[in-house]
């Protein structure tokens, strides 16, 4: 699959966590399209499961994913033997009778599929594809709630198990159980089919948003390291590979291109983001040489080939102005002027705050401090947000008002729980001097 | 599958007058659309109600009297104004035949029949 190969600082993990994560998202996928989301979920699950017992008896099999399809496969055509329901389809009577005989996992044939046209072929590339987007556009239906979008997508398309989603975003185990049993019902009873939509843009915009999401929620990882769980998914790596799956199905969708080119640029500089204590290190004072330079090439060639296609987009600007930090050897080399151009055709662009702020502080690092605060104070929708007063104190120690930066930072305080986020606040608000 | 559609709109909006070619096109539009239903074999049943001003709530409890008082349901901006009853083959289909019905501003809840006792 065309795409890009990126850096995982963890250590691989174990032959059936890479099949679930890798692999039974496109097996889901595949059996969505003819048994449903709900059975071919759990058939997936329970052929998982049985993974599990057997293969520390037996053997890590030869061909991981073919021995999945074949399990998962026939453990769906058991259940529906199962249920007294009468069938929806014919087809599916017809393909069910004709595959009775072929319960061996045999790697060759283990990715055929009976079409119902009475011959077995197999599903070429193409087809995968078309059933994994489809899914990937399913789990962010507009009909389901963000928070499903979020736990759907990392469950039926990345294959985390329930347990490490519910860590990773520090939510309850059944809270999140419950989640998903109330999506798939809702995906059953109200009909919500596995289909491209009409409106293929504004899904895929959804799509980026909750990969987007996740990305966040593993890269500023409320807890870290240090917090006493177990290991947590890397949530920043797997919304990485998930975006560059969706760039692999959608190839001509710029904004794809230009979050995961977004991402990467992140991703080189998360080893440097805290200091050893855990304590925040802000961007103009990172180590640059630690930054992962493989990593920074693959965002300018992915963001290269986002821009060429010419379909602007909030993500790719976003992406070309983390490019700029990025390729910048020192900080003193950052182009700042041409940073707030880019920010201030994003504000025009979204209208967001947030995005305000962040080009309030370019035009402070461009033009000084006194700028960046008079356009602070144009901000409306912020005054919960402790990164609007965190930023005001920061210009006004700048500017050499020192009281009102300690009460900035003082307001910070109350507006964020982030441990690494309130010792920088601390520091700051007992010494504010630059 | 059939769905739902259940109209909520501020019943203070302006609607024209009956006589007034203003109102002849709107139900023209109506018309065309309750066709449009027909036509592609999602019609089931449809209606518009009369205002809420009309409307009584019967308040039941077991093994007590109901109470019946002058209605709505709920006292809010949007009130239920009409429903349509259609045939989709999914969601995504049903929402497309809810976005065509003809109304300026409204709130179209769309849920999935569990059972109708006279479907075919």
């Amino acid at each position: 699959m065309p795409g890009v190969a990126y850096r995982r600082s963890l250590v691989s993990p174990d032959p059936l966590t890479r099949l679930a994560r890798e692999d039974s998202g496109r097996v889901l996928a595949l059996l969505a399209r003819r048994f449903g989301v709900g059975p071919a979920e759990e058939a997936v699950q329970d052929a998982l499961a049985e993974a599990a017992r057997v293969w520390p008896e037996r053997g890590v099999p030869m061909n991981p994913p073919a021995w999945l399809m074949t399990v998962a496969k026939r453990k769906a055509i058991d259940r529906l033997r199962r249920e007294a329901s009468a069938r929806r389809r014919t087809r599916d009577a017809a393909f069910d009778s004709q595959v009775a005989g072929s319960d061996t996992a045999d790697a060759a044939d283990a990715w055929a599929v009976d079409d119902g046209d009475g011959d077995t072929m197999t599903v070429d590339e193409q087809h995968i594809s078309d059933d994994q987007l489809r899914l990937m556009l399913l789990c962010c239906h507009p009909a389901l709630d963000r928070d499903t979008q979020v736990a759907l997508t990392l469950r039926l398309v990345g294959g985390l198990t329930t347990p490490e989603i519910a860590a990773a975003f520090l939510v309850a185990e059944a809270t999140l159980a419950q989640r998903i049993v109330r999506a798939k019902r809702k995906i059953r009873d109200a009909g919500i089919p596995l289909s491209i939509p009409a409106d293929l843009d504004g899904r895929l915009d959804s799509l980026l948003s909750v990969l987007y999401l996740v990305f966040n929620e593993g890269y500023l990882s409320r807890g870290g390291a240090s917090d006493g769980a177990a290991v947590r998914v890397d949530l920043a790596d797997e919304a990485i590979r998930l975006t560059a799956l969706v760039a692999a199905l959608v190839p001509d969708h710029a904004e794809t291109d230009g979050l995961l080119a977004l991402e990467l640029f992140h991703r080189a500089r998360s080893h440097t983001r805290l200091d050893d204590a855990g304590d925040l290190v802000l961007l103009e004072r990172q180590d640059r040489s630690q930054w992962d330079g493989a990593v920074i090439r693959d965002g300018n060639a992915v963001l290269a080939r986002a821009l060429r296609r010419m379909q602007p987009g909030p993500y790719q600007l976003q992406a070309v102005i983390a490019s700029h930090h990025a390729n910048a050897r020192a900080a003193a080399d950052t182009d700042w002027p041409a940073i707030t151009v880019l920010y201030a055709q994003l504000v025009a662009m979204t209208g967001s705050p947030v995005i305000r702020l962040n080009h309030a502080i370019s035009v402070a690092m461009a033009d000084g401090p006194l700028a960046g605060l008079a356009l602070l104070n144009d901000i409306g929708g912020l005054d919960s947000y402790h990164l609007l007063h965190a930023t005001r104190g920061e210009l006004l120690a700048r500017a050499g008002d020192i009281a009102g930066a300690r009460a900035e930072f003082e307001r910070a305080l109350r507006f964020t729980d982030n441990p690494a986020e309130r010792r920088h606040l601390e520091r700051r608000r007992l010494d504010p001097t630059v | 599958m059939e769905y739902m559609i259940l109209i909520h709109s501020d019943e203070s909006d302006e609607m024209p007058s009956p006589g007034t070619p203003e109102f002849d096109a709107m139900m023209g539009e109506w018309a065309a659309y309750n066709q449009r239903l027909i036509d592609g074999g999602h019609w089931v049943a449809g209606a518009s109600l009369q205002p809420t001003v009309t409307a009584t709530v019967v308040r039941t409890q077991p093994g007590a009297a109901s109470t019946i008082t002058d209605g709505p349901f709920i006292e809010s901006k949007e009130q239920l104004g009409g429903f349509y009853l259609v045939t989709a083959d999914d969601l995504d289909q049903a929402i497309e035949l809810a976005e065509g019905i003809p109304v300026p501003g409204a709130s179209l809840e769309v849920r999935p029949v569990a059972f109708r006792p006279d479907a075919d």
